[in-house]
């Protein structure tokens, strides 16, 4: 493992748990929503470097842009905010 | 009284689980199934990706079983959202909408073709490198999802969707009984296996995917397709 993938994955590690943290306690949906495509992303560049580039396939387009246009969608038919 | 039967009975559990998890060897490496896959896929079967391999080849039937809950997923969402075409001509929310600027409609256009033709290589070599049939119609699904945000009054005909997934899905289960006529069974190899990391090789995988890939896509862009223009029942609801 070289010098940037360290960094990759520690700086990664931190970016997911407080992404985790933002989706669980906002109140707008919408945020919450690109905050957990973004988890996302970095969970495929995750998968791709334990050299599973399949799984990472996979995330990358269900989890970044399918998942998400699916919420969103759902939100503007909804409410945005929740009570 | 019932305290002390509870912990009772929970001792007991405990000393047999405990009995079989000391059985456990530790340490030692006992997947025999493992070793399997890994020898057979690039000697027997000439199939570069072993994971495609075993997801084809091996457990073929599971990756049917995921083929007929994805296509379950979409009828259930169509059944559910799904309105005629005529209505939404007349009465498309979305014309009203305001268009996405010119720069987004015309790289819209120009990274269309792109990102399809990305998806149909990673579906049909599958069995070569890394992606499959599901990655690959999931990537097509997307380029259609960028014409369907960019463009209003883009749409889908459903129509050709269904035929081409119903083309697929029987494609699919055909040569796994084809795999049966020819005293094979169901869904193994039956075809010439060819040279390795040759486009043509490893016998029915790459028929499997090419089935799988426009299956998954047409799947997924109807669901887009009728989430996308579902506003339209509000608004009627709303005006009645």
């Amino acid at each position: 493992m070289s010098v940037l993938t360290v960094l990759i994955v520690v700086l990664g590690a931190i970016f997911l748990v407080v992404g985790a943290w933002y989706v669980l306690t906002r109140k707008d949906l919408l945020v919450a929503t690109i905050a957990s495509s973004i988890i996302s992303l970095i969970l495929s560049v995750f998968f791709l470097i334990l050299q599973a580039p399949d799984v990472a396939l996979t995330e990358a387009t269900v989890g970044v842009a399918l998942t998400t246009i699916i919420f969103v969608v759902t939100i503007r038919n909804t409410k945005r905010m929740e009570e | 009284m019932k305290k002390i039967i509870i912990i009772l009975l929970l001792a007991v559990i405990g000393y047999f689980l405990a009995d079989i998890f000391f059985e456990i060897p530790f340490g030692e490496d006992s997947m025999v199934v493992s070793k399997e896959y890994l020898d057979k896929s690039p000697n027997d079967l000439h199939v570069a990706n072993t994971v495609t391999s075993i997801v084809v080849n091996f457990r073929g039937f599971d990756t049917l079983g995921e083929v007929t809950v994805l296509f379950l997923a979409s009828t259930a969402i169509g059944s559910i959202l799904f309105r005629r075409r005529k209505v939404h001509t007349k009465l498309n929310p979305q014309r009203n909408a305001p268009h996405a600027s010119r720069i987004v409609q015309i790289s819209a256009k120009i990274l269309f073709p792109l990102i399809v033709l990305l998806g149909a290589y990673v579906f049909i070599h599958g069995h070569l490198t890394p992606g499959g049939g599901f990655q690959g119609g999931v990537i097509i699904a997307t380029g259609y999802l960028l014409l369907l945000v960019t463009y209003r009054k883009f749409s889908v005909s459903h129509s050709s969707l269904t035929w081409i997934e119903a083309i697929a899905g029987v494609t699919f289960a055909g040569i796994g009984v084809l795999g049966l006529i020819l005293g094979k069974d169901f869904l193994e190899n039956f075809l010439p296996v060819g040279t390795i990391n040759n486009l043509f090789s490893g016998g029915i995988i790459g028929i499997i995917y090419v089935a799988v890939g426009f299956k998954v896509a047409s799947e997924l862009t109807g669901i887009l397709d009728t989430m996308l223009s579902i506003k339209v029942d509000s608004e009627e609801n709303e005006q009645n």
